[in-house]
């Protein structure tokens, strides 16, 4: 508590307020240069600004500036997250963005929908063939326009102890079934650890995990959003770990706390449902545990199957601000589709590239899984059975609503399907507040 | 002539902090108000050029904000906070100030910094670290304690300490100073008619203070009705605290995660007069006492 704060008004005008007059990163107005590219000589290169937060981004562009003098990037390294989505939609309002924004697939449809990026149709009808169908749709929301360049993606895998699996005689669970069944038979044998943990503070994760079951939690009709996120194949997902939660089977302590990373090192937690850039985070967070962790499949909800769902996974927007679109839909396209970018993307910035032929061409295994040399394979053949969906247009509040309301539901073990439905309430609820057309 | 130019010397040398006040806090202001008064409206998808425009809606936001039941309940959690705040807080500056101003303390200047040093820490370093100390698996402090100190029942208690930890220094500095100023020969006309220093601190210190007490105490109400840093930093290690936990966390949500700055706008107002109401309102109530010389 500080006496001296400023007021409270003050607080979110001033934002507004000092948004208006410059983020620190003013992005070029170099009109002239960008419209006709012949006098770019003279007036001097086209400067374009880029928002990420992939680690070594700006070793990626330099090698993009030296071989085009006449279009140069700057990159400015961003907190990634939901905080990243807020701070473009800010600047996108205050009429300042950079030119160039990393967004992540969940929140482009919030990007289009504040009109602040830029359609690249016809920038970007030469690359479509590069991705798979899923993924192009996360940037065409499977519309007309096509709203950004697929960067990475985040099938979903399971991250297991090895040794600690073999020390406790457990098998690597097949369905999720299984997966129950361990989580108890392990509380049995050592009752200081768990199998795993249900994070009520990623909403991503649980995303992933209904993708897998089969949710289509927003999809487009005509003229009119469809909203179902309390669907059949979610309330299942949502019940079976609320289950597990409340009968102790598995930890509900949240993902990237202190206390997560100490139970990962200490050996406390034997599996972490996570997405293919798992082994950097592991790498980090549970720098003891290096060697002693391995990837396999998902659990399937039907013996059998191959499903996986996505989290996280992002792509390179421009923003509709720009004066310099062309320019920077050269930068994104190479950026994504060339081979000579591919390979700095996954050495230097740690990504699973959403390009196609780059994911087959991944080779070395991450260090930190040196003992699993066919790693980038299982990776590709998960990555082959994953589904996405379209995401709405409000996802922020969605996300929102997923935290407050799983975190009472983890703190009062009460129903984990009605967190689902306050999820689907709470989202709709938005929509019509904003005049949304919703379909029944 | 010469007397109308006489006359605007003055202005001019009031012109910077006119040119400041109106750029930093009247367009602000002003701006939040228009804000407020405004929402955006789609039609159809939703995406894509023209589909979002900003409408006026006149009151609505602020009707919206008013009639928030979540909202009430952040004002009610504070409130419940706030009580435990100020007079564990402003107890604990009275008591050091007290103590510290009696002759007999040894060590004052050493006890004095010692006490002000959390106030240096910033809130949100004070909050991190207070949170390690309360995360069960890393927490020296389970070992002796068998609480949840973050559990649905004490978290506002764990909250209420770090403010106590970090805002005491400042008030006990408030209220030493003041003591100090008192001239030191009262004391002795008090210890002539027979008075103990506990005679003294409740019958002389206490009532000449009163003033600085009702100065401190509205101070920490305003900061108390604010509260932001410690529930919004504690939030990632508990699921005991939701994103309205407290009014202000509500309008940080409504602007920047849900991205409806029209409501953050309208809620921020009604949160400002609200504290408006009762810090002057409380000035009301010990008006009488404050300001008794005058």
């Amino acid at each position: 508590m500080r006496a001296h704060r400023l007021g409270a008004a003050l607080a979110v005008a001033l934002t507004a307020a000092l948004a208006a007059c410059g983020s620190g990163e003013p992005a070029p107005r170099s009109t002239e240069a960008a419209q006709s590219p012949a006098s770019a000589a003279a007036q001097g290169p086209v400067k374009l600004t880029y928002w990420t937060w992939a680690p070594n981004m700006d070793k990626i562009v330099a090698v993009w500036n030296q071989a085009h003098p006449d279009i140069q990037v700057t990159v400015s390294k961003q907190a990634g997250g939901d905080d990243a989505a807020a701070k473009y939609l800010t600047a996108a309002k205050a009429g300042n963005p950079p030119d160039l924004v990393q967004a992540e697939y969940q929140h482009l449809p919030s990007f289009i929908a504040a009109d602040a990026v830029a359609d690249l149709k016809a920038e970007t009808a030469a690359i479509q063939g590069e991705f798979s169908e899923g993924l192009w749709r996360l940037v065409t929301l499977g519309t007309e326009g096509v709203y950004g360049v697929p960067q990475d993606s985040g099938p979903m895998m399971l991250f297991y102890r090895k040794d600690l699996f073999d020390k406790y005689g457990i098998e690597v669970p097949k369905t999720w079934q299984e997966y129950a069944d361990a989580a108890r038979a392990v509380r049995r044998k050592d009752p200081g650890v768990h199998l795993g943990t249900f994070s009520s503070k990623d909403p991503g994760a649980f995303t992933g995990l209904a993708q897998q079951a089969g949710a289509q939690w927003w999809s487009i009709s005509g003229e009119s959003w469809k909203v179902n996120i309390a669907d059949e194949a979610t309330r299942k997902v949502a019940d079976y770990w609320g289950g597990l939660v409340k009968e102790g089977a598995i930890d509900d302590m949240p993902y990237f706390t202190p206390e997560w990373n100490k139970a990962l090192n200490d050996g406390k937690l034997l599996t972490w449902p996570s997405a293919v850039w798992a082994p950097g985070v592991l790498s980090t967070n549970a720098p003891k545990a290096k060697g002693k962790w391995a990837a396999a499949p998902l659990p399937q909800w039907n013996a059998g199957e191959s499903f996986s769902g996505f989290w996280g996974g992002s792509s390179t927007a421009v923003s509709a601000k720009t004066p310099s679109k062309a320019a920077a839909a050269r930068f994104a396209t190479w950026l994504n589709t060339d081979p000579a970018a591919l390979e700095l993307l996954v050495k230097e910035a740690a990504i699973y590239p959403a390009a196609t032929k780059a994911q087959s061409a991944l080779g070395e295994a991450p260090e930190y899984f040196a003992d699993q040399p066919d790693f980038w394979q299982q990776a590709a053949a998960v990555s082959a059975g994953a589904r996405g969906f379209t995401f709405g247009p409000n996802v922020g509040v969605t996300y929102n609503a997923f935290k407050d309301a799983f975190d009472k539901a983890v703190q009062n073990k009460s129903s984990f399907s009605a967190a689902v439905q306050a999820m689907q309430d709470a989202t709709v609820a938005d929509m019509r507040k904003s005049g949304f057309q919703i379909a029944q | 002539m010469s007397h109308s130019r006489r006359n605007a010397w003055p202005y001019l040398f009031l012109t910077p902090a006119m040119v400041l006040f109106t750029l930093f806090l009247a367009v602000p202001i002003g701006y939040t108000v228009y804000l407020a008064m405004r929402r955006t409206r789609v039609s159809g998808l939703g995406l894509g050029k023209g589909a979002r425009r900003e409408v006026f809606v006149g009151l609505d936001n602020f009707a919206a904000a008013l009639g928030d039941a979540e909202l009430w309940h952040g004002w009610l959690r504070v409130l419940g906070y706030g009580a435990l705040v100020l007079t564990v807080m402003l107890g604990l500056a009275l008591l050091f100030a007290l103590l510290l101003d009696s002759a007999r303390v040894r060590l004052a200047r050493f006890s004095r910094i010692a006490i002000f040093l959390p106030y240096a820490v910033p809130g949100v370093a004070a909050t991190l670290l207070w949170g390690f100390l309360y995360l069960p698996s890393l927490s020296p402090l389970r070992d002796v304690l068998d609480v949840d100190l973050l559990g649905a029942s004490t978290v506002t208690y764990s909250m209420a300490n770090v403010a106590v930890w970090g805002g005491t220094g400042f008030n006990m500095l408030a209220l030493y100073t003041t003591l100090r100023a008192i001239p030191r020969d009262l004391y002795e006309a008090a210890r002539l008619d027979g008075a103990s220093e506990l005679q003294i601190a409740l019958r002389v210190k206490i009532p000449i203070l009163t003033p600085a007490i009702i100065l401190t105490t509205v101070f920490s109400i305003i900061a108390t009705i604010q509260v932001f840093t410690e529930p919004t930093t504690l939030r990632p290690l508990t699921n005991t605290i939701s994103s309205t936990w407290s009014p202000l966390m509500k309008v940080y949500r409504d602007a920047f995660v849900t991205g409806d700055l029209y409501s953050a706008a309208a809620t921020s107002i009604v949160i400002a007069a609200i504290s408006l109401v009762l810090s002057l309102g409380f000035l009301r109530v010990v008006r009488d006492r404050a300001f008794e010389e005058g």
